[in-house]
């Protein structure tokens, strides 16, 4: 009996949701990010840390054993200019599978978006230490650098083959001379329309593999470690930053 | 004004029937962690299970209980004799000595401010996942105090102030191994120290001297010291990131370390980076207690590195032992490490043996 009432009361709420979809006002949904990297045609995770070798554009062989990237201002946009802010940062962390998804509080009406998000911090957001969460995890960029946050933090080990030796493949803001700094982030506009409905999550996707070869080919023999300060250093991963993300829905 | 008066006296009857017909009722004091000026403003708030509570009687007991000897299988040995106030509550000794005079083989870890060990995991290895669930391991260890839980409980139980502290702690409830390793984390978790003369520089004081300040700057120099990426910052002031690291020691493993608790062959001779907060009082230094002096440890980053397949790529300059700091740095650097130690920690009037 009970049952049956409650069955009565769902279908009275379930005409009435459809109604509502006869006026054609899109039903809001909640809006779900995945950060999901590879390497070309390899998917890296954390099972991947250390172990699996990948091949750069210079056919230097190497391991990554940490890889943590920034990224911030992540902006959904629809056909008629309206924007929904879906998240003001998150830091990706490759060895924490909590930080692989990203369950925003926002929703949108069903349709069709598209996605901007700013790599690293803009120079507004870009404050020393104004990020308990990021300082919890020591993602401080020095202040002798310019300060704020690191940007992407990738380290590992090239030449695996021959005579492993570490690289620390770490991006923020660029030195210029004492005193002088350059920002370094990139803003990412994707062109490529999102259609999001009931269940759809976001996957974002970073290919490792373009960090070293689009446009810069990317020599470890040469750059390896101590990068933050090196301005050229810093300009290169920049100019490469612009290709390794891309979104889709699934 | 009348009714007032009514009004109190209704309340007071009703107190005194409470407190009369409730003997057995006791609620212990919530009591904020003090908390420093330097945490609060740069990092999330600490750890605190919302099983275990900070209370005024919950400390206290858990300060009792850290200084008494009770808790081993001879009466001999308490937390505190491996765990020394003095040596911000770690062991001069390399290796600490269970009650047995059995020695371990690893170097008894700092107790500070471990409220902000934000990824809850605990020891040298990583292998407790929280504060509570800690204590648990010393009292049985054969090795250390040698115990059984029941034969603890009983001691306690059999006491004669014991059971009313309980009592008054936790609400009445009965001794038991559970509220035995909450009293402890509760007083553990008020060790705290963030007033060294470094934190009161960061707040302002100019304090420091040149070769102290020169310090700062080879520690967080990528091509200097390069020690941030592991140890804090001025933003991170707990100056540990908490996490495990394979750091160049040696070129095989005898103890696994972070890998013998995980089974992951990747975190084989990974070991938790410490704090270094209180390096004053903490030498000797690494998982193993293998350096005497702070000087032992600079140099082991300086020209000591030895390659092995876990090494974190962090310890860049390998290849060359190190990342070969001049002398000048190097003390400069030492300096800098000392401006972080608090004498007010160690010495700390709530932080002594209350027995």
């Amino acid at each position: 009996m009970k049952k049956s009432s409650l069955l009565l009361v769902l279908s009275f709420i379930f005409i009435a949701c459809g109604s509502d979809d006869d006026n054609n006002t899109p039903a809001d949904v909640a809006v779900d990010l995945r950060f999901s990297q590879i390497f070309d045609e390899f998917t890296v995770t954390s099972l991947n840390l250390s172990t699996t070798v990948y091949v750069n554009e210079m056919n230097q062989e190497l391991t990554i054993s940490r890889l943590r990237y920034l990224v911030s201002r992540l902006v959904l946009t629809n056909a008629n200019g309206d924007s929904f802010s879906l998240s003001p940062y998150h830091l990706v962390d490759l060895s924490n599978s909590q930080t692989l998804n990203l369950n925003t509080d926002m929703t949108v009406p069903e349709g069709d978006y598209t996605l901007s998000f700013v790599y690293g911090f803009n120079e507004e957001d870009n404050q020393d230490g104004a990020y308990a969460d990021l300082n919890a995890v020591s993602w401080n960029w020095p202040q002798m650098l310019g300060g704020g946050y690191h940007f992407l933090q990738m380290d590992g080990q090239y030449n695996v083959n021959t005579e492993p030796a570490p690289f620390n493949f770490h991006n923020g803001t660029a030195k210029v001379s004492e005193g002088v700094f350059e920002q370094n982030f990139v803003v990412f506009n994707l062109p490529n329309t999102l259609t999001i409905s009931e269940d759809s999550t976001i996957n974002i996707q970073m290919n490792i593999a373009e960090w070293f070869r689009n446009p810069n080919t990317w020599d470890f023999n040469v750059l390896n470690t101590q990068l933050m300060p090196n301005y050229q250093a810093q300009k290169l991963m920049q100019q490469n930053a612009a290709t390794v993300f891309s979104a889709s829905i699934e | 004004m009348y009714k007032k008066l009514t009004y109190c006296f209704l309340c007071a009857l009703l107190f005194i029937s409470c407190s009369n017909s409730d003997d057995d009722k006791y609620i212990a004091t919530p009591l904020d962690l003090d908390i420093p000026e330097i945490f609060a403003q740069n990092l999330i708030a600490p750890v605190i299970p919302a099983n275990n509570p900070q209370t005024v009687e919950g400390v206290a007991l858990g300060r009792k209980l850290f200084f008494d000897p009770i808790l081993s299988g001879n009466g001999t040995q308490a937390c505190a004799d491996c765990h020394r106030p003095q040596n911000a509550f770690s062991d001069p000794r390399q290796f600490s000595l269970g009650i047995d005079g059995i020695a371990g083989f690893r170097n008894s870890m700092p107790l500070q401010n471990l409220a902000w060990n934000f990824n809850q995991k605990f020891n040298w290895d990583g292998s407790a996942t929280t504060l509570e669930e800690q204590i648990f391991e010393p009292v049985t260890n054969p090795i250390e105090m040698n115990n059984t839980w029941p034969q603890a409980e009983a001691s306690l139980k059999n006491h004669s102030e014991y059971p009313q502290l309980f009592k008054e702690a936790f609400d009445g409830a009965t001794i038991d191994s559970v509220l035995v390793s909450k009293a402890i984390a509760q007083f553990l978790r008020t060790l705290i120290s963030g007033n060294s003369r470094f934190d009161r520089h960061l707040m302002g004081e100019n304090i420091l001297t040149p070769q102290e300040l020169n310090g700062i700057n080879v520690f967080m120099s990528e091509e200097l010291g390069d020690c941030f990426h592991c140890h804090g910052n001025p933003f991170n002031p707990l100056w540990t990131d908490n996490t495990f690291h394979n750091n160049g020691l040696d070129e095989s493993f005898t103890d696994l370390g972070l890998g013998n608790v995980t089974g992951d062959p990747r975190d084989n001779g990974k070991f938790k980076a410490p704090s270094l907060r209180n390096l004053a009082f903490t030498a000797p230094y690494m998982h193993d207690g293998r350096f005497a002096t702070i000087d032992e440890v600079i140099n082991h980053y300086s020209e000591g590195l030895v390659f092995s397949e876990t090494i974190d790529p962090l310890m860049k300059a390998v290849a060359q032992g190190g990342v070969q700091l001049s002398e000048e740095d190097k003390a400069d650097l030492k300096a800098f490490l000392l401006s972080l130690s608090e004498p007010g920690f160690i010495n700390n009037p709530d932080f002594q043996n209350p027995n």
